[in-house]
């Protein structure tokens, strides 16, 4: 929906300035003193080029602006420019192969110097440097030049079409750095820019004042922002650290802090800290989906390390789509929702649940069946043939390890998850790896979540923007960790179907857009419903709370958390 | 031996009045060392009392599951669910009968519906099982380098520097390391669940020997240069005599203060690992688990953290109070008193 | 004796380079990637890229003297630089943290007021009051002090910070509205008002802390005054016409201070190793959050580093204690 409004020509344009003034809240700059905001990850740096983290991405947010960024609803919305280039209004090119920026007039940066096409320019060089390591390479990808065409006009240009060119500038996460601020920090030179790493100069609503690594920055508001009388506050503590329990605590019951960041706790923890009276948890929805993935190879310690978990060695039981569709069936998905994740989540049998263009909605897994999971796996001669409760497949029984990250939700589904899939014959084991371990590429570890030493494994995984092209494309046929690539890859559960990789091809060629739709769909399908390769659980919504003073909060999953704080303002009077 | 030597002095004694010549016969048949502390022992009230709650504990934890029939992994399933989870304990129903709770789990059951009392119980068996075994294996350890350390001046440097790299590593570093090393291989010598057993006590053994190592060699190095080690050298006691006779029970007491700390250390310490995802499987559980897992809800159900919570103090104190009394009975100096 | 510590300091040299070569190979070996908190929508050829560029893709014994050479000569030269205004360092590579981009060592000196004011005040309360209550615990073996004493202090031992922590936040911040359950790290104190406020939030952490440290070295203590109590010279002493205060608090005293010297020693290096869960808890920051977030983040070179000094402070601690001992009790000889 999102690509095809604009693509089509619909103008979004000043929509998103203005709001508070509307609710008669406007006043001067700085009138409302300080806003404080807690994140239980704490921000290492404040240059999302050069850290991947989410705390890092969203605190930096303050300071840098993207041109263009999505709103609550995954709409694009012009920020630094006047309007999103599209087809229709000639910003893209007909054979989409470039897009032209145009950036609002009278833009300056927090240093008072003018916001210039030569720091969009520049910024792209900065991430494109081959010795880098720019953390948000993949935004750039497929870029062959960006021109500054003149002061304030910037072109890029992609080496083949591209249907989605809203990658680069775009989002919380490629924001425009100040030409004149990093010109000495290219590439191998990266780190040694500790100062304007840790104190970037930005267009954004605040500067930064002090910066202490993993611990606490302050800002202040930017005097020479655009917006008239915004932001409101004149301060900005930002502390980091501890965990999701303490945070909530510090805005929902003690009130020392006025917003607290993914609050990932149980509902009914929510809701007793929200019944302390100072503040609200709000949720939103993005694409981040719980499943559990299927192994179709076989990760038995028996076998060498060269084959173990690879494409040689296929899974014993679980290459065989009924024991998955009735490992499936088996789980009730309400419920899950219900103990993890309350008003925060919503079964799903998706991959991609949102947004509505790409998503299939499918619903039939939500009803748990375990009759009918038992009766399809007798039916498919797969019984107990020796007395233990335990089916086997061609005399092999139906014993599972079941692995996940080290989290109090997740592991509360293992025991559920466990329950239920007992009560149809299959016996699992369960193991908790710590993330630090789990999330890590380490190819000398065996608990990662690439390598899968395990029958199947529980996580939860996302796309950025609205488009899920190079997020569909993981499942390539070779795109699988393996030993020869160092176990890195995307393909986890090893899924190969030529059909499939002719799709992914048909994707990255497809403009128009009820087309994609239609095909992602289907690939969609193909990995689900179809097959049950991913076994979609939840739909996770973002839990994040506020104070119940602080208004113009709007929490948007699509981009940074704090893209509006410039809008933020203290309720008088409560 | 108080008793045993008074009676034999006054058989002496009154054998040298009446008839000098006659072999002294002891009226009373001689008895053992540990006789001895034993009934010293058993007239310690501290410890008496300790060992009988730690009695009560163990028999609790492992007998008790045969009388009490609920499979502490049970998760109740389908309309049972909602009916079955956060139940609070059924005492409560004593002064609030509105109270969600049913004398079919006395002690309520987790946010999932499993029976606490059947979780305790379990997660006893481990606890109990992992403190004591990490802990005799640290004090061995400790013990062992701390006088070989402090009585050989040759292996003083060598094992004192030893014992400074293992206080500097970093700790969770090391874990991941040994669980990479071992877990495989001790699967398969010990099956799953002794494999793990093992591992988390090896981890926690060799992770805190340190303390102890370098108090007992802080004491044995004062200790030989004493009178009494001086007389025992001089009339030639060979060094491992002199260490198992003379030496260590005069070490004795900060052996067991490091005892008591010690198993308290282990039980935190193997919760700690399992979080990591070096421990027990998830759904396996133990009393620092259930104490983490209670932090979260510690206002809406504060039993889940006390009951786990009171059952590790009492552990430590019973073991405390037993290692008083054990240091007393088997202080020569006290004994008799 | 003095013979003995200048052996012991020259000696320390290798066995602390040896130390430094076990972590470095140990954080080598252990799983872990830095790239562990990067969201999975990264792709993994970018995450490769961001590998390289730190370094990762050099052989072991280059990234070690590489260390080395940072730490010992680089290091050294900006601390001469910032105190004399020197330009030794200038332009050179500094000990880089993985995480922040930035010099370990300036993260190390931000972290290290907070650490040393919330855990040393902690570990200085808590061997204040431990020392006498084990004293006088041991005078009056089996009183209602020395049980009541015991008690609080197996209970308090046994309850680990990650639940006490929590507990106090619960009375004190959130039912009662007290204190802070966060710590400001940013709060300078220069009036009455910040100083109390600096009181305030600190009340808790030192609180959960000094409970563990007076439990532990109250119970040593304890031990080994009951040990030396009952040996003949203390009834020489009395028998002397010594006062019962010269007794006990010289004589007993001083011959049961080595395993005390020994935990107190072990538990300096401590102070700045911070308080991990502790430091978490109340969100102090110090050192010790500091570890373990750059152990969660596989940040080797900030691991390395803090474990190195950490390792220096237990090396001199532990020759503190053996120096000590030797005053203490003179008998005791090392050569």
């Amino acid at each position: 929906m999102t690509l095809r409004t604009l693509l089509l020509g619909a103008t979004a344009t000043f929509a998103l300035a203005g709001t508070a003034f509307a609710e008669g809240h406007e006043g001067e700059r700085g009138r409302d003193g300080n806003v404080s905001i807690i994140y239980w990850q704490a921000p290492s740096i404040l240059n999302p080029f050069l850290s991947g983290g989410t705390k890092d991405i969203e605190s930096s947010s303050l300071v840098l602006e993207p041109l263009a960024r999505y709103d609550e609803a995954g709409n694009l919305v012009p920020w630094l420019v006047d309007e999103v280039p599209t087809v229709a209004n000639g910003g893209v090119s007909e054979d989409l192969t470039t897009i032209t920026w145009k950036i609002s007039e009278g833009l300056v940066w927090s240093d008072g110097t003018p916001l210039t096409s030569a720091d969009v320019k520049f910024t792209a060089e900065y991430c494109m440097h081959p010795e880098g390591g720019c953390a948000q390479g993949a935004f750039f990808d497929g870029v062959e030049t960006v021109e500054a065409v003149d002061d304030l006009t910037v072109k890029v240009t992609f080496n083949q079409p591209k249907p989605n060119p809203y990658g680069p500038f775009v989002g919380g996460q490629s924001p425009i750095l100040q030409a004149a601020q990093f010109s000495d920090c290219l590439g191998a030179r990266a780190p040694e820019c500790t100062e304007a790493n840790f104190n970037p100069i930005g267009t954004g609503p605040f500067k930064v004042v002090e910066f202490k690594p993993n611990d606490v920055i302050t800002f202040e508001a930017n005097e020479n922002f655009r917006e008239e009388g915004k932001p409101a506050f004149q301060t900005v503590t930002f502390k980091g650290g501890g965990d999701a329990a303490a945070a909530g605590r510090s805005v929902l019951e003690t009130g020392e802090f006025d917003y607290a960041w993914n609050l990932q706790l149980a509902p009914d923890v929510i809701a007793s800290m929200e019944a302390a009276g100072k503040g609200v948890a709000i949720a939103g929805f993005g694409p981040l989906v719980e499943r559990i993935e299927m192994n179709l190879t076989n990760p038995s310690p028996d076998l060498p390390p060269e084959t173990r978990a690879t494409v040689a060695e296929p899974h014993p039981f679980l290459s065989d789509p009924v024991v998955r569709e009735a490992l499936s069936m088996a789980i009730d998905r309400e419920l899950l929702v219900e103990v993890g994740y309350g008003k925060a989540g919503k079964p799903t049998c998706d991959l991609v649940p949102v947004p509505d263009n790409y998503a299939a909605q499918n619903t039939g897994c939500f009803a748990q069946d375990i009759a009918g999971a038992s009766a399809m796996l007798d039916e498919a001669g797969i019984v107990d043939t020796d007395g233990d409760g335990i089916r086997e497949k061609d005399g092999v029984p139906l014993e599972i390890l079941y692995q996940t990250s080290t989290n109090a939700v997740r592991q509360d589904f293992q025991a559920l998850i466990k329950q239920w899939w007992s009560e149809i014959g299959v016996e699992t084991e369960l193991r908790n790896v710590s993330g630090s371990v789990f999330f890590g590429g380490d190819p000398g570890s065996p608990d990662t979540f690439q390598k899968f030493y395990a029958d199947v494994e529980m996580y939860a995984n996302t796309f950025n923007g609205t488009d899920p092209q190079q997020y569909l494309a993981q499942y390539r046929c070779g795109n699988e960790p393996k030993p020869s690539s160092q176990w890195q890859g995307e393909n986890i559960n090893r899924f190969c179907e030529e059909e499939y990789d002719a799709l992914i091809d048909e994707l990255a060629r497809t403009g128009d857009i009820e087309k994609r739709g239609e095909i992602a769909k289907k690939m969609n399908n193909m990995l689900t419903v179809d097959s049950w390769t991913i076994v979609p659980l939840v739909h996770r919504g973002r839990v994040s709370a506020h104070s119940l003073d602080l208004g113009g909060v709007v929490l948007n999953t699509w981009d940074s958390e704090l893209w509006n704080v410039a809008d933020w303002y203290r309720k008088k009077g409560s | 031996m108080t008793e045993g030597n008074e009676s034999r002095v006054t058989a002496v004694t009154s054998a040298m009045v009446t008839e000098p010549l006659t072999d002294p016969v002891p009226s009373a048949p001689p008895r053992s060392q540990w006789v001895d502390v034993w009934a010293q022992f058993r007239h310690h009230r501290g410890a008496f009392a300790g060992l009988i709650v730690f009695m009560t504990i163990i028999l609790g934890v492992f007998l008790g599951p045969l009388l009490y029939a609920q499979d502490a992994q049970y998760v109740p399933t389908g309309r049972d669910f909602l009916r079955l989870k956060d139940m609070r304990p059924a005492y409560m129903l004593l002064w609030d009968s509105g109270v969600k709770a049913e004398w079919a789990h006395p002690l309520g059951t987790d946010n999932i519906g499993r029976d606490t009392l059947a979780r305790l119980m379990q997660g006893g068996q481990v606890s109990i099982t992992v403190g004591l075994a990490a802990m005799l294996l640290s004090l061995f350890l400790g013990t062992l380098i701390g006088t070989m350390a402090g009585y050989f001046r040759k292996l003083d440097g060598p094992l004192m520097r030893l014992t400074d790299l293992f206080l500097a590593l970093p700790l969770l570093p090391l874990l991941l390391v040994t669980v990479l090393l071992f877990r495989e291989p001790l699967k398969q010598a010990f099956g799953p669940e002794g494999g793990i057993f093992v591992l988390i006590v090896f981890i926690v053994g060799v992770t805190s020997w340190m303390q102890t190592a370098r108090i007992v060699r802080g004491d044995v190095l004062a200790l030989k240069e004493r009178e009494f080690v001086l007389a025992a050298q001089s009339i030639g006691t060979r060094s491992g005599k002199m260490v198992i006779r003379h030496i260590l029970p005069n070490v004795l007491s900060p052996i067991m203060v490091s005892a008591t700390l010690g198993i308290a250390t282990a039980i935190i310490t193997e919760s700690a690992l399992s979080f990591l995802g070096f421990g027990f499987p998830p759904d396996f559980p133990t009393w620092g688990r259930l104490l983490n897992d209670a932090v979260d809800r510690m206002t809406l159900f504060p039993e889940r953290a006390i009951f786990p919570g009171v059952l590790i103090s009492l552990t430590v104190l019973s073991v405390n109070y037993m290692g008083d009394g054990l240091r007393d009975a088997l202080d020569p100096r006290i004994r008799g008193r | 004796m003095l013979t003995y510590t200048i052996r012991r300091l020259v000696l320390a040299i290798p066995t602390l380079m040896f130390i430094s070569l076990v972590i470095f190979l140990l954080l080598e070996l252990a799983p872990g990637d830095p790239m562990a908190q990067v969201p999975l929508t990264v792709p993994p050829e970018v995450k490769e890229r961001m590998r390289e560029a730190l370094g990762l893709g050099e052989p072991l014994h280059v990234r070690f003297v590489k260390w080395l050479y940072q730490f010992f000569v680089i290091e050294p030269a900006v601390f001469i630089d910032t105190m004399f205004g020197t330009d030794w360092a200038e332009g050179q590579q500094r000990v880089i943290s993985w995480q922040t981009r930035s010099p370990v060592m300036e993260i190390v000196v931000q972290r290290l007021p907070q650490t040393l004011t919330v855990v040393g005040l902690a570990y200085l309360v808590g061997v204040l009051i431990a020392l006498p209550i084990g004293i006088y615990s041991a005078y009056k073996q089996y009183s209602v002090f020395d049980q009541a004493g015991t008690f609080i202090s197996m209970v308090g031992f046994s309850v680990p910070p990650f639940f006490s922590g929590v507990l106090v936040i619960v009375i004190f911040s959130v039912q009662l509205g007290w204190l802070p359950s966060i710590y400001d790290t940013t709060l300078t104190v220069n009036s009455w008002e910040t100083f109390w406020q600096q009181v305030r939030q600190m009340v808790m952490p030192v609180m959960v802390l000094a409970l563990q440290t007076t439990a532990q070295i109250s119970r040593f203590m304890r031990a080994s005054m009951l040990d030396n109590l009952n040996q003949d010279y203390v009834r020489t002493a009395r028998a002397k016409g010594l006062s019962e205060a010269t007794v006990v608090l010289i004589h007993v005293l001083r011959n049961s201070m080595i395993p005390v010297i020994t935990v107190i020693a072990l538990g300096v290096p401590a102070i700045f190793g911070g308080a991990i869960i502790t430091e978490q808890v109340f969100k102090v920051n110090g050192i010790g959050q500091l570890l373990i977030t750059a152990i969660e983040a596989n940040d080797l070179p900030m691991v390395h580093t803090l474990t190195f000094i950490f390792a220096v402070l237990i090396v001199t601690f532990n020759l503190i204690a053996d120096v000590l001992y030797g005053v203490l009790d003179p008998r005791i000889r090392y050569d």
